[in-house]
């Protein structure tokens, strides 16, 4: 099963070290790990997809606050929850396909955002489920290459 | 000069300019570092020479991983934090196994590294070495000092996390500019650790569920662990047990927490525990674990452990309760403070028919060796150490067989008094830790009660206890064997002995070399009055017992078993 968790950390060199060192010690499985800025220069936000049962989500948790430069960790569980990842993908698309192409793009409120003779790039965003559907979609034309930056999250709340 | 004609009088009397390297010192004497341990290195000239007239008695060893050793067993015999030093590239890589046997034992440590100039880091410089990185899952928390002006708050955080919570070392990282930049200084201290964060009391309704729990239980255990002594709360534990009247189960880090002459201790527990407590642990219907983690080598196969039995756990690290056991009633927070609250709250209750089977199991599955052999029994020299020194000596050990024995078979009554690598298992640890709690403890006896090849690992370290005149007897319980491997390899691997029998020197020789006495037994009728010439030698006193080559350890449970399927209690009751 999949768990978001969301941890502030100090904006201090070899955090993310420290969490990624710590997730492979203890032998977690991460999905995907996306840090950024926030609002406050100090701190960073770290938003970290793992599997595993409620066990393991429990003991990530509490390994991830033991860390002395992570503030704060938040996991969803039981939250309604805006989980978003973004992606940009490159589709081979030669001119005969691109109309067919072009309405499925906007179906998925994707963005084209560079484009050439034979190809053209989407940026895509969204729950983790759309992205991966709008793939299969593609992959009859031919997906040249994908890159996504993981899942974020925010708890309506919040 | 400047900050006279700016600030008040009271502020300029606390500030100055001073050098990275002496905030250091001043910062380490602020913490109250009296002694430290620790080996030179280019980029540690600027600190060493601010601590040439600086009032801390400092050890050198002969190799960083001694001195660290000897900084956590300074630190296990007193509870304060134990400091090393050690130089960039070669000196920090050697404090890692010493960092990683502290790590493990949650003892608490500061230590700190010299590192290339900053503008160098990362480019291969001459002794560079990644050691934020390489120590980063063997230290609590470590950290690099870039700018002079975070280094006495960053001093002063190591300490503080070192000291506080779960302990544990805490490294911290100094590229030698730093040492040498100045700075202005204002007496502040300040600490900045919005992620660190404390939970002493343990929750007030927590505590009340568990009493009631208490005081309903017809036959509890309690299990107590290193974080007991940690916290030094051995005397409140002392106190709740007797209250709720408890008989009391050690690990083996927790040995010394509750004294083992009372009738109510059922020594250690698990993998070479007393059959009597883990006969106990798989029959209660409440374990009561406080400061101790489910390990391994406690629980056996952990889904039988203590499967009829509901679980307290107190502990202050919270990651550890319901890592390898689910419990029943958690309680975070500080040992010494929870365990006082309980003990108000609980009842004394009698349970006359479970203190009857206990004493049962004591009597039918005692310790037991063969006491007639005409072969010196390693276990016999420890039961000889233990009446001529009342019970009294700080011990230290190595690990293997002789570890165990040391568990079994002295008594401990007092917290701080059995200094051992549990966690890690680090052979090499005894004769350093050895030195370590005699620099702590000058006025007690220290015996490191040693094996062979362990010994052989660190013994270089015995040239550090001549050169500062250190009283301490090592007693190495030689076998000719990695004995502990050995078993393994004769109960498991069909008495192939693969590569684990050794070529050992003649230690009395070396010892004198290295300006000890050394002294050989290899007569059982000798033992008593070697032991009664080593008690009273000032020097370092290094003394090689021949002892019976292939005695095992029992009882034991195999690896994968619940603790109560142990092996060698047919053995031990053909000794009766
Ligand atoms: C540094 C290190 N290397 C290897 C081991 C694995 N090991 C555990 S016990 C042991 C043998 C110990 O022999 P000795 O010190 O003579 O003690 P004995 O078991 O004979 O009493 C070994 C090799 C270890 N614990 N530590
Ligand atoms: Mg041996």
């Amino acid at each position: 099963m999949k768990h978001i968790i969301s941890a502030l950390v100090e904006n201090k060199p070899g955090v993310l070290a420290h969490v990624a060192g710590m997730f492979a010690a203890r032998a977690f499985n991460i999905d995907s790990l996306v840090v950024g800025r926030t609002e406050d220069p100090e701190l960073s936000r770290m938003t970290i997809v793992v599997i595993g049962d409620d066990r393991v989500l429990e003991q990530v948790r509490k390994q991830l606050a033991k860390i002395v430069p992570v503030v704060k960790v938040q996991d969803f569980v039981g939250q309604p929850v805006v989980a978003r990842d973004l992606m940009l993908v490159t589709i081979s698309a030669p001119p005969a396909k691109r109309a067919e192409l072009l309405s499925l793009i906007e179906m998925f409120k994707g963005k084209v955002v560079d484009i050439g003779l034979k190809f053209i790039m989407v940026e895509i965003s969204g729950p983790e489920a759309k992205i991966d559907a709008f793939i299969s979609m593609c992959r009859p034309y031919g997906i040249k290459s994908v890159a996504r930056t993981g899942t974020i999250a925010m708890s309506r709340q919040a | 000069m400047k900050s006279k004609s700016k600030s008040s009088a009271a502020s300029a009397e606390n500030s100055s300019i001073k050098t990275g390297a002496q905030i250091i010192v001043d910062t380490l004497i602020e913490q109250g570092v009296d002694t430290m341990f620790g080996y030179l290195g280019g980029v540690l000239l600027p600190l060493f020479d601010r601590l040439y007239d600086a009032p801390i008695n400092f050890i050198i060893p002969r190799h960083e991983q001694g001195g660290c050793h000897m900084a956590d067993a300074y630190a296990r015999a007193t509870g304060k934090t134990g400091v090393v030093i050690a130089t960039s590239g070669p000196g920090a890589c050697n404090l890692v196994t010493g960092l990683a046997t502290a790590m493990m034992d949650s003892v608490p440590m500061v230590a700190l590294t010299g590192q290339v100039r900053t503008e160098l880091i990362g480019n291969d410089a001459f002794q560079e070495a990644d050691t934020t990185g390489i120590t980063r899952p063997v230290t609590k928390h470590n950290c690099i000092v870039k700018d002079v002006k975070d280094l006495g708050r960053t001093i002063r955080e190591a300490f503080y996390i070192a000291s506080t919570g779960r302990q544990g070392p805490v490294l911290i990282d100094l590229p030698v500019d730093v040492e040498v930049s100045k700075c202005k200084t204002d007496g502040s201290k300040k600490m900045s650790l919005p992620g660190y964060r404390l939970r002493a009391e343990g929750n007030a309704r927590q505590i009340s569920a568990a009493a009631k729990m208490i005081n309903k239980s017809n036959k509890p255990v309690l299990y107590v662990g290193g974080g007991v002594i940690s916290a030094n709360a051995s005397k409140e534990l002392r106190a709740f047990a007797e209250k709720a009247h408890l008989p009391v189960t050690m690990t083996l880090l927790g040995l010394g927490s509750y004294d083992q002459n009372k009738p109510e201790s059922l020594d250690m527990l698990g993998m070479h525990g007393s059959a009597y407590a883990n006969y106990a642990v798989q029959e209660c219907d409440l374990l009561i674990a406080v400061g101790a983690r489910f390990d391994d080598r406690v629980t056996g196969k952990v889904k039988t452990f203590a499967a009829n039995a509901k679980i307290i756990h107190i502990d202050v690290d919270p990651a550890s309760i319901s890592k390898n056991v689910s419990v029943d009633i958690p309680v975070v927070g500080d040992a010494k403070v929870i365990l006082a609250q309980l003990a108000k709250e609980v009842e004394h209750k009698e349970r006359k028919e479970w203190f009857k089977k206990i004493a049962d199991w004591k009597k039918n599955f005692p310790l037991r060796y063969d006491k007639n052999s005409t072969i010196i029994k390693p276990q016999y020299v420890i039961e000889e150490l233990y009446h001529q020194t009342k019970g009294q000596a700080i011990i230290a050990t190595g690990v293997g067989q002789h570890q165990m024995w040391a568990a079994q078979f002295y008594k401990y009554s007092k917290a701080r008094q059995f200094l051992t690598s549990g966690g890690l298992g680090t052979m090499g640890f005894g004769l350093p830790a050895a030195i370590g709690a005699q620099i702590a403890k000058p006025n007690e006896t220290v015996i490191d009660i040693d094996g062979d090849s362990s010994f052989n690992m660190t013994m270089t370290e015995l040239s550090t206890a001549v050169e500062h005149k250190l009283p301490i007897k090592v007693c190495i319980l030689n076998n000719g064997y990695m004995g502990m491997v050995r078993q393994w390899q004769e109960l498991f691997y069909n008495k192939r002995y693969s590569k684990s029998y050794l070529s050992n020197p003649d230690y009395a020789t070396v010892a004198k070399a290295l300006g000890a006495v050394g002294m050989t037994v290899d007569k059982k009728a000798d033992v008593p009055k070697t032991i009664k010439a080593m008690l009273s030698e000032k020097r370092p006193c290094v003394v090689d017992f021949k002892i019976e080559r292939e005695e095992n350890v029992w009882p034991m449970v195999p690896a994968g078993k619940s603790i109560d399927e142990m092996d060698g209690l047919d053995i031990l009751e053909s000794m009766a």
